[in-house]
């Protein structure tokens, strides 16, 4: 597989949100606004493209049976590095995004490209593969969040242009997310079947 | 390509410890790289919200708003702490003085009757009991609906659910549904009860300790 291909897959082909369907806590609990999804994905990003660095690099001096305790030790680590440092610079995000992010370890998409990509590929194949998921699944997150910033608070990146509670407050909440994510999935369906 | 390491018992101890072990040095490296500024901004955030209710600034245009006291201290060097009138949390108070005559209160006044829990409010009061304005310091309210709150109660163009300017004595910090003087958020009716019952603590225990004239 060329670069090329290895990094556009993840934004349709194989979106980890919209058909992978890995990582939906994040999904769904984070998109309230665009903002919020925008950041909650370049968190994500940042942590599959080192996490994919380290392990493609270290995959041959760590033994089978040892190797998930060996990639969540690493994953964690840089989620935790990610966690103080938007807590340090960023600390307006980091209380929106709250208990999100700490959450990323646990996030399939990234021990799932660990295992599935990093663990078999060189270092440039994999991160290269971080890049594409990492946009992929912000791009995912920038569109749900602001599909349902736009319903939902008549808004979009923070920019109103309705006015005070005319929005469909359902899409802000937990059950709008679901609806919102399952059309933008059919709708990605069609398109594909096409 | 090398082969790879095989799974034995030795060869896995080495490596899980050796993994353990770097990922440790670098988050305390990392750790005590952003010790200060996150210190640093958790101060700043509560120094803004003591200047914000005790002279506070229009936030669009920077603009000082005439209802700010003038004061010379420095509020958080003054800092004592008095117990909460119903003993639920001791409330630090932040004093303005110009010269030696208090000027001003900065309370940080905090409620557990949120939707998720603690909110925490800063809330400025003349020496006559009456509300300058308030800040919003920590809560995990709905996004939409309770989060509203930092711009809901200091609306001065609304008059019937602003705060600011109005004396708790004679106005009753409560919901309109529960008899109160003030209108509820929409929607939003528990938050609004939690954050008027915070602004409320505030006052109480400015009263219970004396401090108005």
């Amino acid at each position: 597989m060329n670069n090329w291909a290895n990094f556009t897959k993840g934004f349709i082909k194989e979106n980890p949100v919209f058909v992978l369907l890995l990582g939906m806590c994040p999904t769904l609990g984070t998109t309230t606004s665009a903002i919020n999804g925008a950041g909650m994905g370049l968190a994500t990003a940042f942590v599959l493209i080192m996490s994919n660095l380290v392990i493609s690099s270290v995959k041959n001096f760590i033994p089978d049976k040892v190797r998930i305790p060996a990639f969540i030790v690493i994953i964690a680590s840089f989620v935790t590095i990610v966690d103080l440092l938007m807590n340090a610079y960023l600390p307006a995000l980091h209380e929106q995004l709250g208990l999100f992010i700490p959450l990323i370890v646990v996030n399939c998409i990234v021990l799932g490209r660990a295992e599935s990509f990093a663990s078999k590929n060189g270092v440039w194949a994999s991160i290269v593969d971080g890049l594409g998921m990492g946009l992929g699944f912000t791009f995912a997150l920038v569109l749900l969040g602001g599909a349902r910033e736009i319903l939902g608070s008549g808004s979009i990146f923070n920019y109103k242009f309705i006015g005070d509670n005319d929005g469909m407050l359902v899409f802000i909440l937990a059950p709008g997310a679901f609806i919102a994510l399952g059309y933008i999935i059919a709708i990605i369906n069609k398109f594909k079947k096409a | 390509m090398a082969k790879k390491l095989e799974s034995t018992f030795i060869n896995m101890v080495i490596v899980l410890t050796i993994v353990s072990l770097v990922a440790a040095y670098s988050l305390a490296s990392v750790f005590n790289i952003t010790k200060e500024p996150i210190a640093k901004a958790a101060l700043n955030k509560k120094l803004q919200a003591i200047e914000q209710v005790i002279a506070p600034k229009d936030l669009k245009t920077n603009k000082v708003l005439p209802t700010a006291i003038d004061y010379d201290n420095d509020p958080f060097k003054d800092m004592y702490k008095l117990p909460a009138y119903d003993g639920l949390d001791t409330l630090e108070i932040y004093p303005a003085k110009k010269g030696d005559k208090v000027v001003a209160y900065a309370v940080k006044s905090m409620t557990m009757m949120g939707f998720s829990g603690l909110i925490e409010v800063m809330v400025g009061f003349k020496t006559d009991g009456t509300i300058i304005t308030y800040s919003v310091l920590k809560h995990a309210e709905t996004p939409g609906l309770g989060t509203k709150m930092a711009t809901w109660f200091n609306n001065e163009a609304k008059p019937a659910r602003c705060v600011d300017g109005k004396n708790p004595k004679t106005t009753k910090m409560a919901v309109s549904k529960d008899g109160g003087d003030i209108d509820a958020i929409t929607a939003a009716t528990i938050s609004s009860r939690a954050f008027l019952d915070a602004i409320d603590r505030a006052y109480k225990t400015l009263e219970k300790g004396g401090k108005y004239e």
